[in-house]
């Protein structure tokens, strides 16, 4: 008989073996689904992990793409992990991400034909502001009604995509456009555009802010009492009623924050390289960033490299996609297994395994 | 504007047609959070019942038997689910919002060759005598026979759940696992059956979308009606028969806004399409002001039968 035994602590070595055990497990079960589509399942493997970096033709092409798929997740999921650290779950982020791409590039838009440096800066706090207001919209009804965070901030999703799919059409559409939906393009316009820093890296505005983003979150997290907070209020919420932690401080604070980084996040996409508010320009990054919040550990070192893996298999599906002819949802699908087995595999984190009778169980 | 375009029977009709998946996946939900556990992946579950249902309905062209493996599909899927939250007690908020998200990919996997195709859907019923009354007729007794397997399903329900020793059991399983374990319940045992149940439900209600609701397969269609099902069953502070108001009159707002945006309302498209949403927010708000009155206790926490 198999049984578990929790144990006092989280083992640190299984935490930080978890993720490379998740995505081993991921690429054998991934492999074998490959295998039942009829593609050679050794080669898809290595077209997804390795080709994007490596492949002589393709690398040049696909190593700039890496920093470009992994800035929004990274920022995403940095805002992200911090509400699950605290307990409250987020997972509306697409809806910030929409938001926060509208009223940056509106505020962008508002200004053309019109070139100043100080255009940039404005959309990227109008971004944020944007994020932050559609994060505040279940913060406050949670904290004033106690309404469910999870259920409201995905109705919010679709009610973004709704106002998406207005402004793409009405406020926001290009006069110049011939009818077409969708915006100017803001990469046609110097002072809005969010160019790359340096050429062919990938490296653009965005990439440096979820650097940053990173380097806040470990600083907030191991240095600063809001920190302590969060995580005391994640373990313990009596613990932390008792030692003075309102809770409704810091409701606001997480959806408030992982609003804002999710806003910013479309703002510089969609100034970057989609370029232009489009009905679908949105890309279910903030979906893809809960998976990359738990992959990391909800860890700001651990999201940054779960940010970049994830990217790659974003690139590498895509090239299996080319070459291989990969259905497009077979990565979705790997994405998700991957969420899934890391799930499962945390069982040894938190549980000693023990064989044999133990005590009356 | 023209409010003589909607027919009132014919809204009603269609109202028990679009509600009808959502009350499929809502009461199977419901069930599953009696027992006291939180399956976030309604909308997964949903969305693989839809494009297995669809398939096997369009290869074999018989729709039950779409609806059965529908309803078969969902279930082992949720299976994966109870393995990860009752035997290797992972987070249940974590591990739904993975399933959602592994049931998106599997279901656009499988569904990619069968777009715009067309599966043999339901007939409707023509219920003798009750069918042929005039207005009332059309309104209730002449759809396809989902519509009643659902009602029936939301009764039984509720009978088992009231009055029945598995019923009585179940209940105390979510309001006490710790109380239910110590007087000899299988605790993860039940709790398993209640997500495969749950599965087979929302697999049904899925299966229902694309079989007889929109009916074709596209990917993403659920669009939500699995996150929706999950309001309802707090909007129906885990009472059966609510779950029914609940669907109803989520069914109604949809058909109501379809009809108004038909009809060119003086009302933005955008703020059409996400009146369902908005209004879903509306009433979980007016809910939770309440408090949360019926939730079970042990509501989504994990149990571990050697603490």
């Amino acid at each position: 008989m198999i049984h578990l035994v929790k144990r006092p602590q989280p083992s640190r070595f299984w935490t930080a073996v978890t993720p490379i055990l998740a995505v081993l497990l991921t690429m054998v079960v991934g492999g074998f689904m490959f295998a039942a589509l009829g593609k050679p399942p050794l080669e898809a493997i290595r077209t997804i992990f390795w080709d994007p970096l490596f492949h002589e033709q393709f690398a040049a092409y696909s190593r700039p793409q890496l920093l470009i798929k992994a800035g929004p997740l990274i920022l995403i999921a940095i805002g992200l992990s911090i509400g699950f650290r605290a307990g409250i779950w987020n997972i509306g982020a697409e809806g910030q991400y929409i938001m926060g791409a509208i009223a940056g590039a509106g505020v962008g838009l508002a200004f053309y034909p019109m070139e100043s440096f100080i255009i940039f800066p404005l959309m990227v706090i109008a971004g944020a502001l944007g994020g932050w207001a559609w994060g505040m919209i279940p913060a406050v009804l949670k904290t004033k009604f106690g309404t469910n965070e999870i259920l409201v901030s995905l109705m919010l999703v679709y009610v973004a995509e709704s106002v998406l799919a207005s402004v793409s059409s009405g406020l926001l559409k290009n006069p110049d456009g011939m009818g077409f939906p969708g915006s100017r393009n803001l990469q046609q316009y110097d002072s809005a555009a969010n160019l790359e820093i340096i050429p062919n890296t990938g490296m653009h505005w965005g990439v440096v802010a979820a650097f940053v983003a990173v380097i806040f979150a470990y600083v907030l997290l191991t240095r600063h009492i809001r920190g302590f907070h969060i995580q005391l209020a994640g373990q313990a919420p009596r613990a932390a009623r008792f030692a003075g932690v309102r809770p409704a401080r810091i409701i606001l604070f997480c959806l408030g924050l992982s609003g804002a980084l999710a806003g910013m996040a479309g703002l510089f996409e969609v100034a970057g390289p989609s370029g232009q508010i489009t009905i679908d320009f949105n890309s279910g990054y903030g979906f893809t960033a809960i998976i990359v919040a738990f992959l990391g550990r909800l860890h700001p070192v651990g999201i940054l490299l779960a940010g970049l893996l994830m990217a790659l298999t974003y690139i590498g599906g895509e090239l299996a996609q080319l070459m291989l002819g990969l259905p497009g949802a077979s990565i979705q699908l790997f994405q998700g297994m991957l969420l899934f087995f890391l799930l499962a595999t945390d069982v040894f984190t938190n549980y000693r395994i023990r064989f044999g009778q133990g005590e009356a169980a | 504007m023209d409010f003589g375009a909607i027919n009132p029977i014919l809204l009603v009709a269609s109202l028990m047609v679009s509600a009808t998946p959502i009350l499929l996946a809502a009461i199977g939900e419901m069930v599953v959070e009696k027992s006291g556990v939180l399956n976030l992946g309604v909308e997964g579950m949903m969305i693989t019942g839809a494009v297995v249902g669809f398939v096997v309905a369009l290869n074999s062209g018989s729709p039950m038997l779409g609806f059965a493996a529908a309803a078969l599909a969902a279930a082992v899927l949720s299976l994966s689910f109870g393995i990860l939250t009752q035997y290797l007690l992972s987070n249940q908020v974590a591990t739904g919002l993975g399933l959602t998200l592994v049931g998106l990919g599997l279901s656009a996997l499988i569904g990619k060759p069968y777009e715009g195709m067309k599966a043999p859907s339901l007939q409707d019923l023509h219920i003798p005598l009750l069918g042929d009354i005039p207005v009332i007729g059309p309104m209730f007794f002449q759809h396809d026979i989902m519509v009643y397997v659902s009602l029936a399903l939301v009764a039984a329900v509720w009978a088992t759940l009231k009055y029945t020793r598995f019923g009585l059991i179940l209940r105390a399983v979510g309001e006490s696992h710790d109380a239910a374990h110590a007087l000899g319940y299988k605790v993860v045992r039940i709790r398993m059956m209640a997500i495969f149940f749950g599965g087979a439900c929302s697999g049904l209600g899925g299966a229902y979308l694309s079989l007889v609701r929109v009916p074709q397969w596209t990917e993403g269609m659920t669009a939500g009606a699995g996150w929706i099902a999950l309001a309802i069953v707090v909007f129906a502070s885990w009472r059966a028969g609510r779950i029914v108001v609940g669907a109803y009159l989520f069914g109604g707002i949809t058909v109501l806004q379809l009809n108004l945006q038909a009809a060119g309302a003086q009302v933005p498209v955008a703020l059409l399409s996400a009146s369902p949403y908005l209004i879903t927010i509306i009433v979980l708000v007016t809910i939770s002001a309440r408090g949360m009155h019926g939730a079970p206790a042990s509501l989504g926490r994990p149990f571990h039968a050697s603490h």
